[in-house]
């Protein structure tokens, strides 16, 4: 018999795993001489308590659901996707290329082209590690964290030396044309009489970033490609014994991996800065992997610790914003999920089985 | 010298979560003998000679080595009381040479120099009082596995053990090579060592203990001593019944061969030639068994023929070649010739564990058209097909939402079975259908073998039980190295002419077998086969293999 | 290219070589036992933080280094109890404490100094100065070899020749010692390790502590040496090329010496020279950037040389019947 209920696995583990981080957290905020109610306080007004706070934090929520989901695929095929970051800058670089050189009428057709361009860029970019794991052996993790350096430097070198406009000197593109500008949550919900936030860059990608939550779930659970990827996961002897290629799925998942992280561009670069720029991702694609620890790799909880880590993101923010506390206590805040939902998960799930267990034995 | 016994003990209980693997276990075992424990797989053998090495510690109980009560929390415990432990799976570092391997953990000082010289003087010393030689400067990666279960008695015996647990030590062995082993163990014995075997095997139990202890399902249910006991009637104490060792069926009405394999070859990753040209057929309503020890070409060929594995040959299946390294080598496309397959390994291979019963009764065959509702698959559907074939298999309990995990080792096998045989396929692919698997279960799946035979379907059945291959099958086909040795009626063959093919020796022994036929392969020798140049040969080969990569 | 410019590049690489060494020998050592981190950057940033800030408050860069050993470490002992004690996944562990490291260095120098994430700039015994080796100065007069030993050889701080001396020390602990045989045991085969009464979680927390011990040094030579004082994030990359060097290594610790030292080349030409002129080819600032990640996956894909891991590595040991 499995040693607790599905349930408490699923929800009781990362739960309490959030609550430790939490309370070492305000430890922290204590121990730089701040009242933790106070900040949180002060979270909860700047990024729940207006539709301006509001549309920060769901844009930020927009682009980690992409890496989240990108991270939670490639886990279920067993593969730590590192290379986000890499991937979600290539994937900016794809969209930057379509706005720019492509006569695009309309922004619904920019926004189909730049998804195309988004996903593609960011699956490339994840092929060659997913192949050198494929045929090679060579570890997945470690190419992906070389990939997101040579990503930089790819990166930085076609913004410095060919994309930047003759005369500009920041390491950007020229701003896109006004017609692949996406319409704001303001130019969305102002027609159907609802008052949004006209400042804030949460925008149409949202909508991307829900369906795509939608297509990793049936993905997932309902398709055979989603049984195939579970099942290499779980054992590569056992797929092989079923005549499912590990070659092609550890491929597949990586260019669905990839191609979601990349999509994450079209809400920072398309979305929101209309050009692209050098740090467009801003440790997004990190974020991800806590995202999908913490949403145990499904897409619902994916999307629901995308908006806590958006609410987070906004809140730190504002934070930096009124305190002495700088935005860098969301990386330590980052660092406590991930370390607790992903790499102590048992020092909370050993003592929680046990206790199952005794009150089963009292049972039975 | 004390007459206390060498190990005693009293009341030894151990519950891994909600399984009780130990219940109550008292034991006693003189000095200077060799005390068998007999058991099923799962009976708790390994776990009540783990806690006596240290490795878990008991729940309840007390343990007396040489008259005195002993603590063992730990293996330097076991250690320092004079215990050595020989694991079934050998715990060798591989690329470490063999004074290395003898040496950890048992060095002389903080310098290695030092204590390496004095390993090799030991050794040598080893080697001449025990026969147990083995070059110290070899890599554990490139001697054959009978000499890596020297370096595991060698390390025991360097470490001053008094005791010496043997885990399943014969498993991975040719009879040969456990005839030398059981000669080790004589000498050992007649230095006043104390050993313990486990093993679930009969035969070595009557052949070299002293004693024997009987266990099932956690518990100790006889001790005896060997002389004035029999097989029968330990494998009644095993399995708490009468055991049917033949199997009820017809004699076999084979029809037109339906698998014919020609000169098939494989070779491995590592470079290490697995299959070498290898030629056989099933027909149609037959059982086909292949014998053989462990890790000598069986596991590869079924491999092969399941999809999983490229090789170079010819394999027709109902006359029509199939690819043996192209696109259509795969699970799949075999699975659409009329291929089954019940692979060795249900955990690793044909089951995905945390996956639910109903996901897995279609693991393989999730490409039928019948589980696809448009672009997803029909889940539902999928399900109520599983409920239907748990019902009719027998699968306990019968809920198909119930992770694979969560089944017993003869329920799991029951869902693979189940799997497979409803397919309906032409040849059946079957390997240690029984290993793991309790009695009750192993009846049921016998039988189902037996009626898709009497169906008229071929099938090739593999496994390292004799007994297992002479009560089913109908044509019996040995492996050796990679080669078949020879090949015959069932009804005809003898364990002796078998053990000897399964050593790669072709003796007067197997002339015996009337309609056998012998490969050129086996050596023919007169007298007691002679293992250590055997083994010589087989490590010439090996090496060989490895240069041509 | 003259001698002199040759020289300045070959004694930055020296420079820049060292705390790649001394991270890479820490992984080494974290590595062969059995467990793979990560996080060989975070622990070097808390060093840095840690020993530029208890420098700057004592005024002595010794007591700086004690705390920058302390910082990492703690997070060695962290990373010990997530992938030793608790078995869980030594990558995401790593992973979390690089964010860690991240997050509370600024978080921390924000409190501490207010001086937008950064310590004040150390000055004398806050810092460690380059030392001159015997007979340097008299011998600069020689051809050649002269100028040698003065720039390159001479006028190091002193963790730049610790880091050195670490390499024929980690190849004779490794393999000349017990504790190096049961190390490099442990990393192939834990069951091996424990079945023959050696604690295989003691010898982990063992090489898990060395490495914290060596990237505390290799951040403290950064902050304190290297530089004068912790800026955020000042590690910028050096424990990711450190892991990429010990790849290229292939884990051993000679080959290692040789990776850092072509990988703090790189990094010495690629600071020096914005562009190379090759004639036919140009090789822009950011290929020399990417170079060390490039040719460490053409080594990961097996092209060049097949690196295989130590077997047990990544895998936390549970026991087996």
């Amino acid at each position: 018999m499995d040693r607790m209920p599905p349930w408490a696995d699923a929800l009781l583990v990362p739960l309490i795993s959030l609550v430790l981080a939490a309370i070492l957290s305000a430890l922290v905020i204590i121990g730089i001489g701040e009242d933790p109610v106070a900040a949180v306080t002060l979270m909860v007004k700047g990024a729940l308590g207006s539709t301006y706070g509001w549309g920060y934090t769901l844009y930020y929520a927009t682009n980690f659901i992409f890496t989240g989901l990108a991270v939670a695929v490639a886990f279920h095929a067993r593969m730590f996707n590192i290379g986000g970051e890499g991937q979600a800058m290539l994937g900016g670089l794809g969209v930057a290329l379509v706005c720019l050189y492509l006569p695009l009428p309309h922004w619904t057709l920019a926004l189909v082209a730049a998804t195309l361009g988004a996903a593609i860029f960011g699956a490339a970019w994840a092929c060659v590690p997913a192949v050198l794991q494929a045929r090679r052996g060579s570890h997945i993790v470690i190419t992906t964290i070389m990939f997101n350096f040579i990503a930089a430097a790819l990166l930085n070198y076609m913004l410095v030396n060919l994309l930047r406009p003759k005369g500009a000197m920041d390491p950007a593109t020229a701003k896109f044309p006004a017609a692949t500008n996406l319409p704001t949550l303001h130019d969305m919900l102002t027609p159907i009489g609802l008052n949004f936030s006209k400042a804030a860059p949460a925008n149409v990608t949202l909508v991307i970033a829900l369906l795509a939550c939608l297509a990793v779930w049936l993905l997932i659970w309902r398709t055979r490609l989603g049984y195939e990827i579970r099942a290499f996961g779980h054992s590569e002897t056992a797929a092989r014994y079923a005549g499912i290629s590990p070659t092609r799925i550890t491929v597949v998942a990586m260019l669905i991996s990839g191609g979601l992280a990349g999509l994450m561009a079209l809400n920072t670069t398309m979305g929101e800065a209309e050009r692209l720029v050098l740090n467009s991702v801003e440790g997004a694609g990190f974020i991800g992997i806590a995202v999908a620890l913490m949403g145990r790799s499904h897409p619902l909880g994916v999307l629901m610790a995308a908006v806590l880590f958006g609410f987070l993101y906004q809140g730190g923010a504002e934070l930096a914003l009124w305190t002495n506390i700088p935005r860098e206590l969301i990386v330590v805040i980052q660092a406590l999920v991930i370390l607790f939902t992903g790499a102590l998960d048992n020092m909370v799930r050993m003592p929680l089985e046990r206790l199952f267990l005794s009150r089963r034995r009292k049972e039975g | 010298m004390t007459t206390a016994p060498a190990i005693e003990l009293r009341g030894i209980s151990k519950a891994f979560g909600p399984v009780q693997a130990n219940k109550d276990i008292s034991i006693l075992v003189e000095r200077g003998t060799i005390h068998g424990i007999i058991g099923e797989n799962g009976a708790g053998k390994s776990t009540l000679m783990s806690i006596l090495y240290g490795f878990y510690k008991a729940d309840a109980g007390e343990i007396f080595i040489g008259g005195q009560k002993t603590e063992i929390p730990d293996s330097q415990a076991a250690i320092a009381a004079g215990i050595g432990m020989v694991f079934q799976h050998f715990k060798l570092v591989e690329n470490f040479t063999v004074l290395e391997n003898v040496v950890l953990g048992a060095e002389d000082g903080r310098l290695l120099r030092p204590s390496l010289a004095t390993a090799r003087a030991e050794l040598k010393a080893l080697a001449s009082d025990y026969g147990l030689n083995v070059d110290p400067d070899a890599v554990i990666a490139d001697i054959g596995v009978g000499q890596q279960q020297r370096v595991e008695i060698l390390k025991a015996l360097y470490r001053q053990a008094d005791i010496l647990i043997l885990d399943e030590p014969t498993g991975v062995l040719t009879p040969a090579e456990a005839d030398q082993l059981f000669r080790i163990l004589g000498r050992l014995k007649a230095e006043g060592k104390t050993i313990v075997l486990i093993t679930h095997k009969l035969r070595e139990i009557m052949e070299i203990t002293d004693t024997v202890s009987v266990m099932r399902r956690g518990e100790m249910t006889a001790t005896v001593r060997t002389a004035e006991t029999s097989p029968t009637e330990l494998a009644e104490l095993m399995v708490g019944r009468k055991v049917l060792l033949r199997v009820d069926k017809t004699p076999a009405q084979p029809g037109a061969p339906i698998l014919e394999i020609e000169n098939l070859s494989v070779t491995d990753s590592a470079g290490v030639q697995r299959l070498r040209g290898v030629s056989l057929n099933v027909r149609a309503g037959e059982i086909l068994g292949l014998a053989g020890v462990a890790g000598n070409g069986q596991s590869e060929l079924l491999e092969v023929l399941g999809g999983m594995r490229t090789a170079t040959g010819r394999i027709t299946m109902n006359g029509q070649p199939i690819d043996l390294g192209g696109r259509h080598s795969d699970g799949q496309s075999r699975r659409a010739r009329g291929i089954g397959h019940v692979p060795e390994d249900r955990q690793r291979e044909g089951l995905i564990m945390p996956y639910s019963a109903w996901e897995n009764s279609v693991f393989g065959y999730h490409h039928d058209p019948r589980w696809q509702n448009g672009p997803l698959m029909d889940n539902a559907g999928i399900e109520a097909a599983a409920q239907d074939q748990m019902d009719r298999f027998d699968v306990r309990p019968p809920n198909p939402r119930l992770a694979a995990r969560n089944f017993s080792g003869g329920n799991q096998q029951k869902i693979v079975v189940a799997r497979e045989i409803d397919r309906n396929p032409d040849l059946l692919l079957i390997g240690q259908p029984t290993r793991g698997v309790d009695i009750g279960a192993i009846e049921f799946i016998h039988k189902q073998i037996i009626a898709l035979r009497d169906q008229g379907k071929a099938i090739l059945l593999v496994s390292v039980e004799l007994d297992e291959i002479l009560s089913l099958a109908d044509r019996v086909a040995v492996m050796f190295d990679g080669q078949i040795m020879g090949e015959g009626p069932a009804g005809s063959a003898t364990q002796v002419g078998l053990g000897c093919l399964m050593a790669g020796l072709g003796g007067d022994d197997t002339r015996d077998m009337s309609g056998w036929t012998i490969s050129d392969a086996a050596i023919i020798e007169e007298g007691t086969p002679d293992v250590s140049r055997i083994e010589a040969q087989l490590a010439e080969k090996h090496a060989d293999a490895s240069k041509e990569v | 290219m003259d001698f002199a410019t040759a020289l300045q590049i070959l004694d930055s690489t020296v420079r820049l070589s060292t705390p790649l060494l001394l991270a890479c020998l820490a992984g080494l050592f974290s590595e062969r036992a059995g467990i793979f981190d990560i996080g060989l950057e975070g622990k070097m940033l808390m060093a840095a933080f840690f020993s530029a800030a208890v420098a700057f408050v004592t005024g002595s860069v010794w007591l700086g280094m004690l705390a920058g050993i302390a910082s990492s470490m703690a997070l060695s002992a962290l990373h010990g109890l997530a992938s030793i004690t608790f078995r869980g996944n030594q990558l995401i562990s790593g992973v979390a404490i690089n964010f860690l490291a991240a997050g509370l260095t600024v978080l921390i120098a924000q409190d501490w100094f207010s001086q937008g994430g950064r310590t004040p700039s150390l000055i004398g015994q806050a810092r460690f100065e380059p030392l001159t080796l015997p007979l340097a100065d008299t011998l600069q007069t020689v051809p050649i070899l002269g100028p040698l030993y003065h720039e390159l050889i001479s006028g190091h701080t002193l963790p730049v020749y610790f880091a050195f001396l670490c390499v024929p020390a980690t190849w004779w602990i490794l393999y000349r010692t017990r504790f190096g045989l049961r190390l490099r045991a442990v990393g192939e085969n834990p069951a091996a390790v424990d079945t023959a009464g050696i604690s295989v979680i003691g010898l982990r927390y063992a090489a898990v502590a060395i490495c914290g011990l060596l990237c505390g040094i290799a951040g403290a030579y950064l902050a304190t040496a290297l530089q004068a004082g912790f800026i955020k994030d000042m590690t910028a990359g050096r424990g990711y090329i450190a892991l990429a060097a010990l790849i290229f290594a292939k884990w051993r610790p000679w080959y290692a010496l040789m990776s850092c030292l072509l990988f703090g080349f790189l990094q010495a030409v690629a600071l020096r020279y914005q562009n190379i002129d090759l004639g036919p080819v140009t090789l822009p600032v950011q290929f020399m950037d990417a170079l060390p990640y490039i040719l460490t996956v053409v080594i990961l894909a097996g092209f060049v040389g097949r690196a295989i891991p130590p077997r047990a590595g990544g895998e936390p040991y549970v026991k087996e019947r």
